[in-house]
């Protein structure tokens, strides 16, 4: 990525990405001289090679990567660009790791707005510098107008785990707790308020925000309660739990009761028919801690201002079936199962 | 959510629950068939068996609109989708039902048909406004409930002069199907369960009336009462009913007055006689050919019915024979007592519309209540 090139100013008031953008010629290098660098720049970036070195202490680092091609590409509360940035660094922070490093990787369809381009670039770097965690090195490719929608972001994430921590999908036991860091459902429904042939008006915008600050605050409660932590994405807490319950080989016990809601979001799930328990979350995690620890580690979330809400939410139970089982808030029982089908396209 | 959660309080329900511990006679039992798929998913979705007494038993009927749409009007579907003309506008739900030989919307749509999903027949309405080059067909579905929307965009296509948009006519009329279950040879043989009572359908009486349900009170003697989609609202039906049984009474009854009224929504009626008339018969899944069952719009609205329109053909084709879909819509069988449930039927692939909609018995129990299944079964 280099910005010693002489050339015409890109338009970006009205100039549209065109194939010469991505064909590897003057017209890419200008892209990238003009709107890449000055909205993410950092050292690394500027130096304008292919890749991006770095001094890595020794321990266990930790790598993740993940595509965003969420429509509407601008929300309530956020942009594809602010959610590449937090949605890889939440992934590594999953780990109970340190996210260090990002790099970017964009596919743009020809005719996508210049403007739109510019406005995605500085939210994700104002993502990442509000997270501490510079884009070191990237890629733009244009394909024709009709094979892509917009624009798709795909983002690498690097990070170091502390010594000693080891969370992972398989370390759920009976008589842990769940924790929940806050009200679920509000990234699904506040994209969905802005689809085109959903259009409601509504105060909810998206929970999209990078969790690293949370879980060093939990690591540090409780190293050695933590079994596992997730971010409740695309299938929500239903999928997440699921997964664990798979992966564990264990059941949960719910109560719905203690499931943070936002009445907004109750309220627009009640009119589309959805069940918040599968709406994506962007700013949320779930960790399954040791029983004794739980109200050290819940305390540490609700001290930290992205865990207000954190909830303890149910606990695990042996359980053959590997069901995630609820008590309703009515007082009867029921699975929360798998997800079928799709229940909302393109949320992330 | 106010006027919401009111309905949905663990409090109040512990003491309905316990009204109807104290009702119901420990010397019988009772068995109520909830016609409507909205009263299934949230007796599922609540856990209200886990609050019932065991000598109380809800039986799941055949109100839910995906499920009781037979193969054969799918594969019509289809057909009028794969026209290069036609963009076909239908509900979510209807995308997975399959049809003949493993086909299904899904799979038309992933193959390069037009189809696409919308919330309302508004939708549909402006994707043909906004498209006049194609020929916008709605998949219309649904009881008594959604046809006056259908009648509306008639209106409204009429009143445009829209040429490009018509409506494939699938609604039905609740009425026919409870007389079909009461009516059906099953029940002379002696091989369908006793039903003690109906709990009546939410949406579908306030548009036509809890009226509309007199006949089964008097003609079959059965209590009925038309009771709201809430848990609370579905918990004092159970009781109301309980206390017709106990009392020798049969007569319909409305819980749901919030809604419901004896004549029903006299606008809407209208509206839907405007534009539709009866059909001689229609095909249900698990019933057959039902008379006097289902509408189609009437011959001066000839151009806005895609039957007519694109001429296709009436097809009927056979349910996978081990699909026990049937039964269970008639309230014959239960989920469990079909050999493909949870092993080849399952959400993720349905071998019968019950396993598809979330108003499906099969699909509710699958996602909801097969924990107890695993209960019993250890017990």
């Amino acid at each position: 990525m280099s910005s010693r090139i002489k050339h015409r100013k890109l338009d970006l008031k009205d100039g549209r990405v065109d194939l010469a953008h991505g064909s590897g010629g003057r017209a890419m290098a200008h892209l990238i001289a003009e709107l890449f660098q000055p909205s993410l720049d950092n050292d690394w970036l500027r130096r304008g090679n292919d890749q991006a070195a770095f001094d890595v202490a020794g321990g266990r680092m930790v790598i993740t990567t993940d595509g965003y091609v969420v429509s509407p590409l601008f929300f309530p509360g956020g942009d594809i660009g602010s959610l590449a940035v937090h949605g890889t660094i939440n992934d590594i922070a999953m780990s109970g790791a340190k996210p260090l490093y990002l790099s970017a990787a964009f596919i743009i369809e020809e005719g996508f707005p210049l403007r739109d381009l510019q406005r995605i670039a500085d939210s994700m770097g104002a993502a990442s510098r509000a997270a501490g965690v510079p884009v070191v090195t990237g890629d733009t490719k244009v394909v024709e107008r009709g094979k892509a929608d917009g624009v798709f972001i795909t983002t690498t994430g690097v990070g170091v785990v502390p010594a000693g921590l080891d969370l992972s999908a398989q370390q759920a036991q009976v008589g842990d707790k769940v924790l929940l860091s806050g009200t679920i459902g509000d990234h699904g429904v506040a994209v969905m308020s802005q689809r085109q042939n959903l259009a409601f008006e509504t105060s909810i915008v998206s929970d999209s925000a990078a969790l690293h600050g949370l879980v060093a605050a939990m690591v540090a409660a409780a190293p050695q309660a933590l079994r596992v932590m997730r971010d409740p994405t695309r299938g929500g807490l239903a999928a997440t739990l699921n997964e664990l319950a798979q992966q564990s080989g264990v059941g949960f016990r719910l109560d719905e009761q203690q499931l943070p809601v936002r009445p907004e979001v109750a309220a627009a799930c009640e009119l589309l028919g959805l069940d918040p328990l599968y709406v994506a979350n962007e700013g949320k995690l779930v960790a399954v801690v040791a029983g004794d620890a739980a109200d050290s580690v819940l305390a540490a979330m609700r001290a930290h201002p992205l865990g207000r809400d954190a909830a303890l939410i149910g606990e695990v139970v042996e359980d053959d079936h590997r069901f995630v089982q609820m008590t309703t808030s009515f007082g009867g029982g029921r699975i929360v199962d798998w997800l079928s089908g799709e229940q909302l396209p393109r949320i992330c | 959510m106010k006027y919401v959660d009111e309905y949905r309080d663990g409090a109040l329900a512990r003491k309905v629950a316990a009204a109807i511990a104290a009702a119901a006679d420990p010397q019988r039992s009772y068995a109520f068939m909830e016609f409507c798929g909205g009263h299934t998913h949230a007796i599922s979705r609540y856990g209200l068996e886990d609050l019932l007494p065991g000598n109380v038993r809800m039986v799941h009927g055949p109100g839910c609109p995906v499920c009781v749409l037979p193969i054969g009007r799918i594969d019509m579907a289809i057909a009028l989708a794969s026209r290069p003309e036609v963009t076909l506008c239908t509900y979510g739900d209807l995308m997975r039902v399959p049809g003949s030989r493993g086909s299904s919307l899904l799979r038309a749509k992933a193959a390069g048909a037009d189809i696409r999903m919308v919330y309302s027949t508004l939708d549909a309405l402006a994707i043909a406004q906004a498209e006049p080059q194609r020929q916008v067909v709605f998949l219309a579905i649904g009881f008594e409930t959604t046809t006056p929307p259908t009648a509306l965009a008639i209106r409204i296509a009429a009143s445009k002069q829209l040429s490009n948009f018509s409506v494939f006519c699938n609604h039905v009329l609740t009425p026919p199907a409870i007389r079909g279950i009461l009516d059906h040879p099953d029940v002379d043989a002696g091989a369908v369960p006793q039903l003690d009572g109906f709990i009546g359908p939410a949406h579908v009486s306030a548009v036509i009336g809890s009226n509309a349900f007199a006949e089964f009170a008097e003609r079959f003697r059965k209590p009925v009462v038309v009771a709201g989609f809430e848990p609370l609202d579905v918990m004092q039906s159970i009781l109301m009913l309980i206390q017709q049984v106990n009392d020798g009474r049969h007569q319909v009854e409305n819980q749901y007055v919030r809604a419901v009224t004896p004549e029903g929504n006299q606008i809407a009626q209208a509206e839907v006689a405007s534009y539709f008339e009866l059909r001689d018969s229609f095909e249900w899944r698990g019933f057959g050919r039902v008379p006097a069952s289902g509408l189609r719009l009437k011959a001066e609205y000839a151009a806005f019915d895609a039957e007519r329109r694109f001429e296709i053909e009436e097809v009927s084709a056979p349910d996978n024979p081990a699909c026990e879909c049937g039964a269970i819509l008639r309230g014959v069988k239960r989920p469990t007592d079909c050999k493909l449930f949870g092993t080849a039927c399952t959400p993720e692939t349905p071998m019968g519309s019950c396993m598809v909609s979330s108003e499906g018995a099969c699909a509710a129990h699958w996602t909801y209540g097969r924990f107890r299944d695993h209960a019993r079964r250890v017990a």
